[in-house]
């Protein structure tokens, strides 16, 4: 029965318009609000954190204070500033599709890429700083330089919180690589970059989320 | 384009299991969600079974106190997150929201694929939650004893967790598929209100679906790591887990019972042969229980320890929760007014579903009045009243929507007079075995408890042989349904004399659902009340 149908493509591309859809556009449109709709549901998988963080750290908020202190803000600092350039970079590889300029848009998903793996590498030097100290989870923690209440619940929300994200780093990192990979191959020109797109909104949001996690926990002390 | 040819359809059509097992079409996977979820349905039933049996007598009768832990958390926790969560929604939005709506598909058919092999995934690991020695929690998984026990309880919440993220794609899927994929003049005050259902059922899946994710991921992270959250010997808070669980599964019983909500919506004008009465006020009043089911948790928490402030406001937004669903109940018996109202099996069941939903309804102001709750907490009280919502509800609605749409899924008929009997079967089964616990739970009856003093076991016994009533029912509608699929009479494209968009076109649909675009003028064109009558 399917064979009935004809297949439309979109102008210029391989890209078949699946057959619920009427054109390219109305395609697009529906993916974009998909991926609204599921960057509300990751800020509500997020939200539960920050209800945890909002309660322990009104509880008591000197144990935090100084627990705080044990965090680097120059490698917190200097991911922010990373982080930030990679949104930079994602949004113009966008920009630069709609332009049909599949070359820089190329480079600016490499550029993209990099930026996450600079970000994983100066928290993998970060996380072994702690493993080393005995800075751990609540039920793990050794380190004696903080006297105030329970300064293992600090941690176990840095850990819960920072590797939730980070699982979100790497997980666009994948994402970003395989559009790369689409883009060099020639799938999308000014009339379709669907996947790019979406793939963006998600990599603003995971900027978004850090632009949050960095002062809560880096900058309190 | 042939014309309409019901010889081949969207069941023969690709040919072979691996077709269906790679199928991206919104009908061959909710009839895939469908078998799944009645598989699990049978399996908690049976776990159901066993604790009537286990409380025929005080003390012993079949299993010892510990297996009893373990059969009651897993009858909880096989129903909730693998039956009566993805049953409607997964099973009869998937099939019928795209069809409803004029569309081909849903939005993005891939993912909704992934859903279900997703779901699979999360069940998968339930399962073994049941070999490795099952789990005794009751399916809340409280803290602090989930930290404590020695139970399978990283699988069960693991599958809670991925079953969870295939409710939130199949959410997903529906609010951009009723956003974006309407037919011609299919306005948003178009809708049968069946999608307004399922599309307010998503809203919730979506926003709260990640909470209870996060919640029994920290519980496992607190098993494996000892973040100590929920932990206060490492100075965290077992309250916080009731909290987040509740901000949850609050809502989700209007993730089970709303989809519920729906398919009455459905049946009632089909066999009133009227227009449905306020069909403003019902649409509205599914989103206004979407909302407001976000802030009435913590009437799960009167007697937690929360402060009485918060027990009171509580209270009073629970109340305020009751009167979209007291709308919803009120227009559908003012569509019958006046109907010209048949009694075929669907509509038997929505009867039932109006009767048993109400009591369970009513009796759940007595768990919202503070000093009432404190009575009843932890008594058979609660358990008779959420069966009554979630079984006499949704469960009633599912089997209302199941006999209601038999015809147009499989293109044959099932058998009338032994649908009529199943139907009374099921009706005096679940009012024998949940009515008694409204008794006993007034009386003192614990829930949850494996023994109980002799003079509760009369009423022990009516409930349980209620249950085998229920048993009786649903072996028999089991029989006839899959009997009616290889000996069924062939069903006519539209056998109730519907008027939604389903009804148009041939039983069992075509694979490509219309194959003619449809237009939409107005919901429900059954004419005024007087036209109808005069049809008559």
């Amino acid at each position: 029965m399917s064979g009935h149908h004809e297949v439309h493509y979109v102008e210029g591309t391989k890209h078949a318009i699946p057959h619920h859809f009427n054109s390219g556009y109305h395609e697009f449109d529906a993916s974009k609000m998909g991926m609204w709709v599921f960057l509300v549901n990751e800020i509500l998988l997020f939200s539960a954190l920050f209800v945890a963080y909002a309660m322990f750290r009104a509880k008591d908020p000197v144990m935090f204070h100084e627990a705080s202190h044990q965090l680097n803000k120059w490698m917190g600092g200097l991911n922010t500033i990373v982080l930030l350039f990679s949104s930079l970079t994602m949004a113009l590889s966008v920009g630069y599709l709609q332009r049909n300029n599949t070359k820089r848009a190329s480079q600016m998903l490499i550029l993209t890429f990099l930026c996450a793996a600079t970000f994983m590498v100066v928290k993998y030097f970060e996380y072994s700083h702690k493993f080393h100290a005995g800075l751990l989870t609540a039920k793990f923690y050794t380190f004696e330089g903080i006297s105030a209440g329970h300064p293992g619940l600090f941690f176990s929300l840095y850990f819960m919180m920072t590797g939730l994200h980070g699982l979100h780093v790497l997980i666009g990192m994948g994402v970003i690589a395989w559009v790369w990979w689409r883009t060099r191959r020639g799938d999308f020109n000014e009339h379709y970059f669907t996947p790019v797109e979406v793939t963006a909104l998600y990599w603003h949001l995971v900027d978004l989320v850090w632009i949050f996690l960095f002062p809560l926990l880096y900058l309190i002390g | 384009m042939s014309v309409a040819n019901s010889d081949v359809n969207y069941i023969n059509s690709p040919k072979g299991l691996w077709s269906w097992l790679v199928t991206i079409d919104h009908k061959r996977i909710g009839i895939m969600y469908l078998f799944t979820t009645l598989a699990f349905f049978a399996l908690g039933g049976i776990f159901a079974l066993l604790l009537r049996i286990e409380h025929l007598t005080p003390g012993r009768t079949i299993m010892d106190a510990n297996q009893y832990n373990i059969a009651f958390t897993l009858h909880g926790a096989i129903m909730v997150f693998m039956f009566i969560v993805p049953n409607v929604p997964a099973a009869f939005g998937n099939f019928f929201l795209p069809i409803m709506i004029g569309a081909k598909d849903v939005a993005f058919p891939k993912i909704n694929l992934l859903s279900y092999y997703v779901f699979w995934l999360g069940a998968i690991l339930a399962v073994c939650a049941i070999i490795f020695g099952g789990v005794d929690t009751g399916w809340t998984f409280y803290t602090p004893y989930s930290i404590r026990t020695n139970t399978a309880v990283i699988f069960m919440a693991s599958g809670a967790f991925i079953m969870g993220m295939s409710s939130i794609l199949t959410g997903l899927n529906f609010i951009v598929t009723v956003h974006k994929l309407r037919a011609p003049g299919m306005t948003f005050f178009h809708l049968p209100l069946f999608i307004w259902g399922i599309y307010a059922t998503a809203i919730i899946q979506v926003l709260a679906t990640p909470v209870i994710g996060m919640t029994v991921a920290l519980l496992i992270m607190e098993r494996v790591f000892g973040i100590g959250f929920f932990d206060p010997a490492l100075g965290g808070d077992p309250i916080l887990f009731q909290h987040f669980f509740w901000f949850y599964s609050h809502p989700a019983v209007y993730i089970m019972i709303v989809p519920g909500m729906a398919i009455i919506s459905e049946i009632i004008p089909a066999f009133s042969k009227k227009t449905i009465f306020g069909y403003k006020p019902i649409a509205y009043s599914s989103l206004a229980i979407a909302f407001a089911s976000f802030i009435v948790w913590g009437h799960h928490m009167f007697t937690s320890g929360q402060s009485y402030l918060a027990s009171l406001l509580f209270s009073v937004a629970t109340i305020i929760i009751g009167v979209p669903t007291a709308i919803k109940i009120v227009n559908w018996v003012a569509t019958m007014y006046k109907g010209k109202v048949s009694w075929e099996t669907p509509m038997l069941y929505a009867m039932a579903f109006i009767f048993m939903f109400s009591i369970g309804g009513l009796t759940g102001l007595f768990h919202i009045s503070l000093a009432v709750s404190v009575h009843l907490h932890d008594t058979y009280f609660v358990v008779a009243h959420f069966h009554y919502v979630m079984m006499g509800g949704t469960v009633m609605a599912m089997l209302g929507g199941l006999h209601y749409w038999w015809p147009k899924m499989f293109g044959v008929m099932y058998n009338e007079c032994l649908g009529k009997i199943g139907a009374a079967l099921m009706f005096i089964g679940f009012n024998m075995t949940f009515g008694s616990q409204f008794i006993m739970g007034n009386l003192g009856m614990p829930r949850r408890y494996y023994d109980y003093a002799e003079r509760f076991q009369p009423l022990h016994q009516v409930s349980t042989v209620g249950s085998w009533f229920i048993a009786a029912s649903f072996l028999l509608t089991m029989s006839y349904l899959i009997y009616s699929l290889f000996k069924g009479k062939k069903a006519p494209a539209n056998p109730w004399d519907a008027k939604s968009l389903e009804w148009t076109i041939a039983s069992p649909p075509p694979t490509e659902n219309f194959l003619t675009d449809p237009v939409v003028t107005e919901p429900y064109p059954y004419g005024t009340p007087n036209k109808a009558r005069s049809h008559a």
